[in-house]
């Protein structure tokens, strides 16, 4: 079980102003639920995630993971704690391959062509192109944020966070990653918080909880909090109505 | 050879016993062993130190390694060898030098190798640097290679220095005939106070002929790194040079790449950065389970690699 407990996070900017990027946001995920992330740009969603990785360290409050309290914790640490999160914008290496990248992923000195192929084919890519292939600037921004799910896949921890992982994906890769995801949930293999604004991926949440001005603007059943978020988008509009 | 000096041979030359074909191993300043082939001839120069290695022409998928050690603190050796490839054949050599220096005195070997490569002919060239023991007496090695390819001919360099070399000079000269080709992949890993200083040039002389170099390197501790990769055009050819360098700590990189058209159908691009290792790098390997140090170990491997 997951166990956010008045978590903050401020920042000052450069102009010395305080700025509360995470205010007081409380949240409990139970587990092997699929749970999504949504809310407007700038509302905190993507800090909430690197917080709750340790690559944020937050100014106040608590994150548990099954019962282990996570917030003085290393990244490192929380990793092995079986914590684990896709990057927005993953980073390229020069020179790592990818077989590297989910060898490292995985634990394992050296991966078996099986096994890279089965974590490349849940993305949608093919193995024989692209396991030997350099994590670097020749790889579209597609194919990074592919290979950087299928390290999260390869490590296999109890708590996936994917942070917008449908962002600059084809229509079929992200076909392919849906029904990942929805196999996963189903095998109640992990926790899966997704940070998205995709229907499809929404349609395969069991909660969704909206994430706004910093805080827990909405938390609840997809059934019950899905509708909510629809009808403020299209007819809560002001600015639609008036057209 | 004595443990210690097989032990090196490993680092340099990756070889657990005697090769396969054609070798000379040097050890100290002297000959240690030998063997010619039927294809592959070596000679003990009468003039100077050093070797001739003759391949005869279109000897195909042989090897020679010519492995140097310096075990003996305080030797200086300096070393000429020549290499002729006959016409179309096409082979691997193995190079390279490892110190291990016990004492308080300089130890170094200065190697200056002279490539003839024959028309169509293909060589594959590895050379390692490598120094290590508990004295206190520098390391250093001054390598000068140059390189003539005729029509056709192709020359593939790896030159590695990853450990233990407390300065270091190379020049690199290299000429391209007609529809030849270099490629010339540069490894270089300073640490401590070390100095490394790499000096190359290709002069593209013939239609068609192609150069490439490229050089990564990683400068930790104070050691001091300069790079001078300079692509000369003469005719209608293409060169490229591509400078990849990591800084850490308290480190010093210069990369002056040139390119020099002499011709108007001379194509020519260089490419040069220094950059520390990027902080998201490092966080990625982190939420991976890597601790911060074993991170920048494995981005400094994938880089070198």
């Amino acid at each position: 079980m997951l166990e956010i407990s008045h978590l903050r996070y401020d920042v000052t900017a450069e102009n010395g102003e305080e700025l509360d990027i995470l205010r007081d946001v409380s949240l409990t995920v139970d587990d092997g639920k699929l749970v999504v992330i949504t809310g407007p740009n700038g509302g905190g969603k993507t800090t909430l995630a690197r917080t709750i990785m340790g690559l944020n360290q937050p100014t106040g409050g608590s994150i548990r993971w099954n019962g282990q309290d996570l917030t003085g914790l290393s990244i490192t640490e929380r990793a092995k704690a079986g914590v684990s999160y896709g990057f927005q914008q993953p980073p390229r290496f020069k020179g790592l391959k990818v077989k590297d990248l989910i060898a490292l992923a995985a634990g394992k000195a050296d991966l078996s062509p099986g096994e890279g192929c089965r974590y490349l084919t849940q993305v949608g890519l093919c193995a024989d192109d692209y396991i030997d292939r350099e994590v670097d600037s020749s790889l579209s921004g597609g194919e990074v944020k592919r290979i950087e799910i299928a390290t999260i896949l390869a490590r296999g921890s109890g708590l996936m966070i994917f942070d917008e992982p449908e962002a600059g994906i084809d229509l079929w890769s992200f076909a392919k990653l849906t029904e990942t995801f929805e196999r996963i949930h189903q095998k109640r293999k992990a926790t899966l918080l997704i940070i998205s604004h995709q229907e499809r991926i929404i349609n395969l949440a069991d909660e969704i909880v909206v994430i706004e001005k910093g805080t827990v603007a909405k938390h609840g059943p997809r059934e019950e909090v899905f509708p909510q978020i629809m009808a403020r988008t299209l007819p809560g509009c002001g600015y639609m109505k008036e057209a | 050879m004595d443990k210690t000096e097989w032990k090196i041979l490993k680092e340099i030359a990756d070889l657990e016993k005697t090769p396969q074909g054609a070798y000379n191993f040097r050890l100290n300043g002297g000959l240690d062993s030998r063997q010619v082939t039927a294809n592959i001839d070596i000679v003990s120069k009468t003039d100077k130190p050093g070797i001739d290695i003759i391949v005869k022409p279109f000897t195909r998928g042989e090897s020679v390694h010519i492995p140097v050690v310096l075990s003996m603190s305080g030797l200086t050796d300096v070393v000429y060898n020549d290499f002729y490839i006959g016409e179309g054949a096409d082979v691997d050599i193995v190079a390279g030098c490892g110190i291990h220096n016990t004492g308080c005195e300089t130890s170094q070997h200065d190697g200056i190798h002279v490539f003839h490569v024959g028309k169509n002919a293909k060589v594959r060239y590895v050379e390692r640097h490598y120094g290590e023991g508990p004295g206190t007496g520098e390391n250093i090695l001054n390598p000068r290679t140059e390189v003539y390819i005729e029509e056709g001919g192709s020359v593939t360099m790896e030159m590695t220095q990853i450990r233990g070399v407390d300065s270091t000079l190379r020049d690199t000269i290299v000429e391209v005939g007609p529809g030849g080709e270099c490629v010339i992949n540069e490894k270089l890993l300073t640490d401590g106070s070390q100095k490394a200083e790499s000096n190359v040039e290709i002069i593209l002389l013939g239609d068609d002929a192609t150069g490439r170099v490229v050089s990564r390197s990683v400068a930790k501790g104070t050691s001091i790194q300069v790079f001078r990769p300079c692509m000369t055009g003469k005719a209608k050819c293409f060169g490229h040079v591509q400078c990849d360098s990591i800084i850490m700590d308290e480190a010093k990189i210069k990369s002056i790449p040139a390119i020099d058209a002499q011709s108007v159908d001379a194509q020519l691009i260089h490419e040069a950065a220094i950059g520390r290792i990027a902080g998201d790098q490092i966080l990625k390997l982190m939420t991976l389970g890597l601790t911060e140090e074993e991170a920048e170990e494995q981005i400094l491997e994938g880089f070198l690699n």
